[in-house]
């Protein structure tokens, strides 16, 4: 069933969406006070399910792409998003019947909202990562054979770029992160256009549905003084997303960054609460494999979330500090995001790990945490 | 010698030191009229020890005065705040997530004009002067007598902000204050933006609190500088107040912290200050207290602050002691201030903390006869609630699986055994009731330099090196002693997805106040 997003649901999905960034993704805040503004200026947005999307409906994705670190500076204007969808539509020729996320975690799950109350469309709850990845040709979409391009790129100038690479998502997504350097850092993007069916066939359904599901979960769990993980896990089992693992609880005991071809790599060490175990996460913008006392406990693309201890506010890789309390969990991806096809595209061999893929609820069982 | 004077909300503590030895220390209630509050602290102190105004080399102040006119929303200045960034950032004007109330209360208006930087310092959009002129011309026409200016990545590169002051200057005179975002906050447009509006607004309360403060310490013969400490535990001089109220916001737990520190002659610990309602436990390394990482809502505004990372409990003096069903708890309700009316010692009829304490024979207040009936089992079982909550607080605030001392300061810390479980040793100092004025007296000045820098290959070094000399050069022209500046904070953030090894280095140097002859 369609539903009506306001400006209500918007802290619950910021707090989700944090989550299923799996450390990265870029801070909701400023998405969702965009989103916010807009609802108050042109009202609530209207959510479809997919299942409701006519075969041959036309959905054109609209998201943003570039450095976290500029969007908490540069504000964009507000009106990107939307100039890059109408210059897509204008190069194809066709109109569309809706917007979607091209990825679940992070801001990108705010940016199809402040295009839909912008435009009156409505976005399909769904989107093409199930949670966030560095680049572009990392989805879903690509992976089932929807190409990314032809692919339009804003900004506030009114400028607007539209890459043509054919079926080379590797290349657009190359082409279209110099575009954004030179546009300041960050760009406003519309790509992976397709229809309703192929929306059907290549998405992960509900996970708009699930970042606010999940979001609202850990303020319920707060609020009533309930340990807000088992709340998180409670909000997933009935999901695509039905298993969450407690890898580790502990403290940041170290960390450390680096900027390698564009990318903020690095590795962090978290010491259990009585000392004796150890984790080590690797990341490369978002966590990719968590490690404790030296046995692979959880690897791309199943998420790796490091929550605060007492809250479960998610923290991201930038906000990593040596002496946090956190809670370490493994969460189970959809099966969609596990085929040999997946994982060529956003498994651990894309990252440069020489890792085995291994469900996060197939791994042995762990030493047990106090 | 110096003077350390903390002006909280409900006490004002006062010290007078030599060097570091605590000459004399009083408390009284915090009076209404600042001026009439400080003359009778200093009066207080030197009956309690004669001493020669000539002979103090500086006055040191920490102060709630403009936290408490923010929370409360009064005697703040009609404020614009004018954003350089058009047309980015139009999305979100200046102001857009901040509560009604503060807006009416400031008469808030916003502006957005044309400017800003990219990250690598090119222009978003040049400065129009036209539009600057004709928003300084509505300005006018709304009364406002304070403006904020922020532009999008200041911290890069500070020139808009810097031309536009003028312009503004010359088109609003002398007497509108102006205060630029570079100068007072990091990056984050909106959080430094707000910080900006927050000490706009204060600007006028700020000159009449400074001018209260001058008034009362000449007036008390006193010739020393004066000085302010800001929310780092560092100290500003009255001049930088006058400009930057909003730096001194959070200084009460960083005062009491550091003031802890140097009673215990501990630079590495867990302090925990015990009031009347709560327990505030935070952790000094190396004699600074540890940052809260998150963003701080103050009076409903987002901003990123450098605040002390405090984990409050609710146990103090005045909690109240229940118990049934075998469990015995203490607080988190709490009589509070009227602890003196209420605790049993002082002829009420509330069992408190501090009766407790009385009753366990580790504190002699008011009226010991009033609590020899209670049972010892209860007043066992509330002590060791009251170890064992602290005890975890302490815990969960602890980086390192290293044994770390405790310090407890403030009135309620008799409620503290002298080994907490999971043996860890309390220190209880001498003076521990006024740590936060001695906080204060001893405090140090800092300079700080955050900032993008693009890294060329092979200039890591250099880049490391001139943001430090850069935060050392601030701290020597804030007044520190050049010969003992040193570097306590440095943290270096790659930027992704940006070429040139874009990275955000954060750098922080203090050092002692170099201070004057006494003349």
């Amino acid at each position: 069933m369609s539903w009506q997003l306001d400006i209500d649901h918007l802290r619950d999905l910021a707090r989700g969406a944090a989550i299923l960034g799996t450390g990265g993704g870029g801070d909701p805040l400023i998405g969702r006070l965009l989103v916010e503004q807009a609802i108050r200026e042109h009202g609530p947005v209207t959510v479809l399910d997919p299942d409701e999307l006519d075969d041959d409906a036309f959905v054109i994705p609209t998201a943003q792409m570039g450095a976290p670190t500029v969007i908490v500076e540069k504000i964009p204007r507000g009106s990107e998003p939307v100039g890059a969808l109408r210059a897509l539509e204008k190069h194809l020729g066709r109109t569309a019947d809706a917007t979607m996320p091209i990825e679940c975690g992070g801001i990108n799950s705010m940016i199809p909202l402040l295009v839909a109350a912008r435009t009156g469309l409505p976005v399909v709850d769904a989107d093409g990562m199930g949670r966030a990845f560095p680049e572009l040709q990392m989805e879903t979409f690509s992976v089932y054979g929807v190409p990314g391009s032809p692919m339009a790129i804003a900004g506030e100038h009114d400028e607007t770029v539209v890459i043509d690479t054919g079926t080379d998502n590797k290349q657009m997504e190359w082409l279209a992160r110099g575009i954004t350097i030179r546009l300041g850092g960050v760009a406003h993007i519309a790509e992976y256009s397709m229809t309703g069916a192929e929306v059907k066939r290549t998405a992960v359904p509900r996970t708009l549905s699930l970042g606010l599901s999940i979001g609202r979960a850990v303020r319920e769990a707060r609020s009533a003084h309930q340990d807000p993980v088992e709340a998180i896990r409670a909000a997933l089992a009935p999901t695509l997303y039905s298993h969450l693992r407690v890898l580790f609880r502990g403290k940041v005991v170290d960390v450390e960054r680096r900027t390698l071809e564009g990318f903020a790599r690095g590795r962090a060490r978290f010491t259990g609460f009585d000392g004796t175990s150890e984790l080590e996460l690797r990341f490369q913008n978002e966590n990719l494999v968590a490690e404790v006392d030296g046995e692979v406990v959880c690897t791309v693309p199943d998420l790796i979330c490091v929550l605060e201890a007492d809250t479960a506010e998610p923290i991201t890789t930038e906000g990593l500090r040596y002496g946090q309390r956190v809670t370490v969990v493994g969460i189970s991806t959809p099966d969609l995001m596990r085929t040999p096809e997946a994982l060529a595209v956003f498994g651990p061999a894309c990252f440069g790990l020489d890792v085995e893929f291994d469900p996060v609820e197939l791994r042995g069982d762990l030493v047990t945490i106090p | 010698m110096r003077i350390g004077i903390d002006v909280g909300g409900t006490n004002t503590d006062a010290v007078l030191l030599d060097g570091t030895s605590v000459l004399a220390a009083n408390k009284s209630a915090t009076s209404a009229d600042v001026t009439a509050g400080i003359i009778d602290t200093l009066d207080r102190l030197q009956a309690e020890r004669s001493f020669d105004p000539a002979q103090v080399q500086a006055v040191m102040i920490g102060t709630t005065h403009f936290i408490n006119a923010l929370v409360e929303a009064r005697r703040l200045a009609p404020t614009a705040a004018l954003r350089l960034g058009l047309p980015a950032t139009a999305s979100l004007p200046p102001l857009v997530d901040w509560p009604e109330r503060l807006v009416e209360a400031i008469s808030g208006r916003s502006y957005l004009a044309h400017g800003g930087h990219e990250f690598d310092g090119r222009h978003i959009a040049e400065l129009d002067e036209d539009e600057l002129r004709r928003h300084a011309g509505d300005m006018v026409e709304h009364g406002v007598r304070s403006v904020a200016i922020s532009s999008v990545f200041s911290p890069v590169s500070n020139e808009f902000e810097l031309r536009a002051a003028e312009i503004l200057r010359s088109e609003l005179g002398d007497d509108v204050a102006i205060s630029l975002s570079h100068e007072i906050g990091r990056i984050g447009l909106l959080e430094r933006e707000n910080a900006t509006i927050i000490n706009a607004a204060l600007r006028e309360l700020a000159a009449s609190i400074v001018d209260g403060l001058s008034g009362a310490v000449a007036g008390h013969g006193i010739s020393a500088p004066l000085y302010l400490s800001q929310n780092d535990g560092t100290l500003m001089d009255v001049d930088f107040a006058r400009r930057y109220p909003v730096a001194t916001f959070a200084s009460g737990p960083t005062n009491s912290m550091r003031g802890a520190a140097l009673l215990s002659g501990l630079d590495t610990c867990a302090v925990v200050d015990v009031g009347g309602t709560t327990s505030d436990v935070g952790v000094l390394t190396h004699g600074f207290p540890r940052e809260a990482t998150t963003e701080v809502d103050v009076a409903g505004v987002r901003t990123n602050f450098r605040m002390p990372d405090v984990l409050s409990i609710g146990i103090g003096g005045g909690s109240l002691v229940a118990s049934g069903n075998d469990v015995v708890t203490v607080g988190p309700r709490s009589v509070g201030y009227r602890l003196t009316e209420e605790a049993l010692v002082f002829g009420g009829k509330t069992l408190t903390a501090t009766d407790i304490a009385v009753a366990a024979g580790r504190a002699e207040v008011g009226d010991t006869s009033a609590v020899s009936e209670l049972d010892p089992t209860l007043v066992k079982a509330a002590l060791a609630r009251v170890a064992a909550d602290i005890a975890d607080a302490v815990e969960r605030m602890r980086t390192s699986p290293d044994p770390l001392p405790v310090v407890a300061v403030g009135g309620g810390s008799i409620l503290l055994p002298d080994d907490l479980p999971g043996s860890l040793a309390v220190h209880r100092p001498d003076h521990f009731a006024v740590a936060n004025a001695i906080g204060a007296a001893i405090a140090q000045v800092g300079g700080e330099v955050d900032r993008v820098y693009a890294i060329d290959p092979g200039r890591r070094d250099a880049v490391v090196d001139e943001a430090r000399q850069e935060a050392i050069d601030r701290a020597i022209a804030a007044g520190a002693d050049p010969a003992a500046v040193r570097i306590v904070d440095f943290d270096e953030v790659p930027i992704p997805y940006l070429p040139g090894n874009a990275t955000r280095i954060r750098c922080k140097a203090v050092g002692d106040l170099r201070l004057g002859e006494a003349s």
